[in-house]
């Protein structure tokens, strides 16, 4: 293999990585802040992703409005979306089981992503049906040999770290991740220095569902095409990712998406059989990663939990 | 006194004036025999599923309104959401319904093969209007299985064809691994060794799969000249759209489950160029087509009729005209339906073989400024366009 295409599956993987590291960094964190696994959380990213449309739609693809501004008002709706179901999830079921027995938490929330995936379904007109995705990046390939890659990936890629980096500065340096890192450390205490306990909490869950609305952007404007139950594999590789990196940990959720899609990448490319396997193959890699580091590849003991 | 009596005349005789004409109007109503349509409505095939159920009931709604006729005919549509397990569910509730009296059933390949024993079992005759696995009609041999529409043997043999005509040689083949991309996979790839043709590679894929960039960077590096893609839509506006991101110059050709509006909604400008095969004819080709045309714009129908339409127009046609000639009969329908010979219908002429399928021509597609166009009607068959792929 030439070493423009290995670039080329390296840039496919790094792709797929950020996207599956936005989500992972969402349970880091719901996980981080209150011991909850929020199992809505991928519904939450089709629920963006079907904001952003909506909101695009609205303003219409063809009205002579530079696509900027078109993919800004949909990157608002969508990030504006995610953000409220995150905040209503929060709020009606996860503060007030904080008390109750972890499965009822995930229960409830599995429950409510269900009820946003039929939202969809039944509220959008055919929404059934898969949705395509207007192309509002800018078209093109960047050449080198036999390295190709569109500009608008390149853009995509960009932008999903960043946001990724930017979420781990918020975190480690600024006054709301310190109220963040507080509540996640000692609830009570935090409280008794004055912190707004559920204002942090809700918070956090606006944070970690904007994530994932932009990440169901990102996949909509890659992959030209959004469907209502996008999110329920999306979600179980995310959690999957977020629980081999280390769940609670920013970097380990992280590291974990980006070992997902590694996996996935090279079972596609060097093994004999069928790429069909490719998800067998990574969930196969994570069951073996847990059994060898049962508190994930950063534990929680050597990193300041989020 | 008299103003009572005059009343009580008068009700009387209003009483009677309706009951007669009620009496009447009884006589001279038709009986109403169900017919069942069952389909993809949603999920990622409701596009020709829906355009399937329109043409079907355009069908019924014609021959309600034809004075001629002896019934009066009520179709109950079901959903199977080209799911098997749902398609078994909705066969069985046609199937145990008395009133139904035939089928006009299925796109989906994988539920069209899973349904064929549940209407063997409760012995309702059905007419296939979409689904192309060989094995509906030659994997078993029940009486009540009839089809219209041709099989993947003859898409893969004319995909082959066209290859060769064309001097494609080395192709890569990705196909889902449902029963449709399997199928569609085997006969194809056997065609194309047969015509001298080169497998670079086959990739199975799940056919939910959203990110090919893998299989595409690998397909890279192998160098074909054509991409052939054996599933349905939401698959191919994926790979055609990420063969473009990825820079993988080659001819993208897919079988007919892209022949539909929504692959080229969804692929944009990227579609162009891309060719696939159906076994029938631009409807306007055909002797009654632009008749079902007109009659399927001023019943103002929100969907296309898509490419399978036509087909379903035609099933229920023949199941209708069955009906009429010998009742609503499951096994009398059926009878007819199996002597099924040069009959006239929208699609051509219906002749079925000894396993009741219906013998036709497939035809090649490519998708000219965003409309899919019939081959020879293109302007890359003129020569104007070129394909893509080929070494200049």
């Amino acid at each position: 293999m030439d070493f423009g295409l290995l670039a080329q599956h390296i840039f496919n993987g790094l792709m797929l990585g950020v996207i599956y590291a936005m989500i992972a960094v969402g349970f880091s964190l719901f996980f981080g802040v209150l011991d909850v696994i929020k199992f809505s959380h991928g519904d939450v990213l089709a629920t963006g992703a079907f904001a952003s449309l909506g909101a695009v739609t609205l303003v219409g693809v063809n009205s002579g409005l530079p696509a900027i501004v078109i993919l800004l008002v949909g990157l608002l709706a969508g990030l504006a979306a995610g953000a409220i179901a995150g905040v209503i999830v929060g709020r009606t079921l996860v503060l007030p089981l904080r008390h109750a027995p972890a499965v009822n938490v995930l229960l409830a929330t599995l429950m409510a992503g269900t009820v946003l995936r039929e939202i969809i379904r039944l509220g959008v007109p055919n929404g059934g049906n898969p949705k395509p995705f207007p192309a509002l990046l800018p078209a093109g390939n960047i050449q080198f040999g036999s390295f190709s890659i569109g500009i608008d990936s390149v853009i995509i890629l960009a932008c999903g770290l960043a946001l990724v980096g930017i979420t781990h500065f918020v975190v480690t340096h600024t006054r709301l991740g310190l109220a963040i890192r507080a509540v996640a450390q000692e609830p009570d205490v935090a409280q008794l220095s004055g912190i707004d306990f559920q204002r942090v909490v809700l918070g956090t869950f606006a944070i970690g569902s904007a994530l994932a609305a932009f990440a169901g952007l990102m996949l909509g404007l890659y992959y030209r095409e959004i469907n209502f139950n996008m999110g329920v594999l999306l979600g179980v590789i995310g959690f999957a990712a977020a629980v081999v990196g280390g769940l609670g940990n920013l970097l380990g959720a992280i590291l974990g998406g980006f070992l997902f899609a590694g996996a996935q990448t090279l079972a596609t490319i060097a093994l004999p059989f069928s790429s069909a396997y490719k998800d067998v193959v990574a969930f196969a890699v994570v069951i073996v990663l847990i059994g060898l580091f049962p508190t994930g590849l950063i534990p929680e003991k050597s990193s300041e939990r989020v | 006194m008299m103003n009572r009596r005059l009343v009580a005349s008068v009700f009387a005789a209003t009483v009677a004036i309706s009951v007669g004409l009620w009496a009447a109007g009884d006589a001279a109503a038709k009986d109403t025999v169900k017919i069942a349509f069952i389909g993809p409505l949603t999920g990622g095939s409701s596009a020709p599923g829906l355009g399937g159920r329109n043409s079907a009931l355009l069908a019924v709604q014609l021959r309600n309104a034809d004075p001629k006729a002896k019934y009066s005919y009520e179709l109950v549509t079901l959903d199977d959401e080209c799911k098997p397990n749902v398609g078994i569910q909705v066969a069985t509730k046609a199937a145990s319904d008395k009133s139904i009296i035939a089928g006009v059933t299925h796109y989906c390949s994988t539920v069209g093969i899973a349904t064929v024993d549940t209407y063997h079992r409760f012995q309702l005759p059905v007419v296939v209007w979409g689904a192309v696995l060989p094995e509906i009609t030659y994997g078993n041999n029940y009486a009540e299985i009839h089809r219209v529409n041709g099989t993947m043997v003859d898409e893969g043999k004319l995909a082959a064809k066209f290859l060769a005509d064309n001097k494609y040689k080395r192709v890569a083949i990705l196909h889902d691994t449902t029963d449709y991309g399997k199928g569609q996979n085997k006969y194809f790839s056997k065609f194309l060794s047969e015509s001298g043709g080169e497998i670079a590679a086959t990739f199975p894929v799940a056919p939910d799969q959203q990110d090919f960039t893998a299989e595409l960077t690998k397909i890279k590096e192998l160098r074909p000249e054509v991409i052939y893609w054996g599933g349905l839509t939401p698959g191919g506006v994926r790979i055609r759209a990420q063969m473009d991101r990825v820079g993988v110059n080659a001819q993208f050709i897919a079988v007919s489950g892209i022949l539909n509006a929504g692959f080229i909604e969804g692929a944009g400008a990227s579609a162009e160029g891309t060719v696939s095969f159906h076994n029938g004819a631009p409807i306007e080709k055909y002797a009654q087509g632009r008749t079902f045309l007109d009659a399927y714009a001023k019943a103002g129908f929100r969907e296309d009729p898509d490419a399978y339409g036509p087909f379903a127009y035609t099933a229920a046609n023949l199941i209708m005209d069955a009906i009429e000639k010998v009742g609503p009969d499951r096994k009398k329908v059926q009878d007819a339906l199996n002597k099924t010979k040069g009959y006239a219908g929208l699609v051509g002429t219906i002749n079925f073989d000894d396993h009741r399928q219906n013998i036709v021509t497939p035809y090649v597609y490519v998708v000219q400024n965003r409309k899919w166009t019939y081959w020879p009607d293109s302007e890359y068959a003129g020569g104007k366009k070129s394909l893509t792929g080929l070494a200049k």
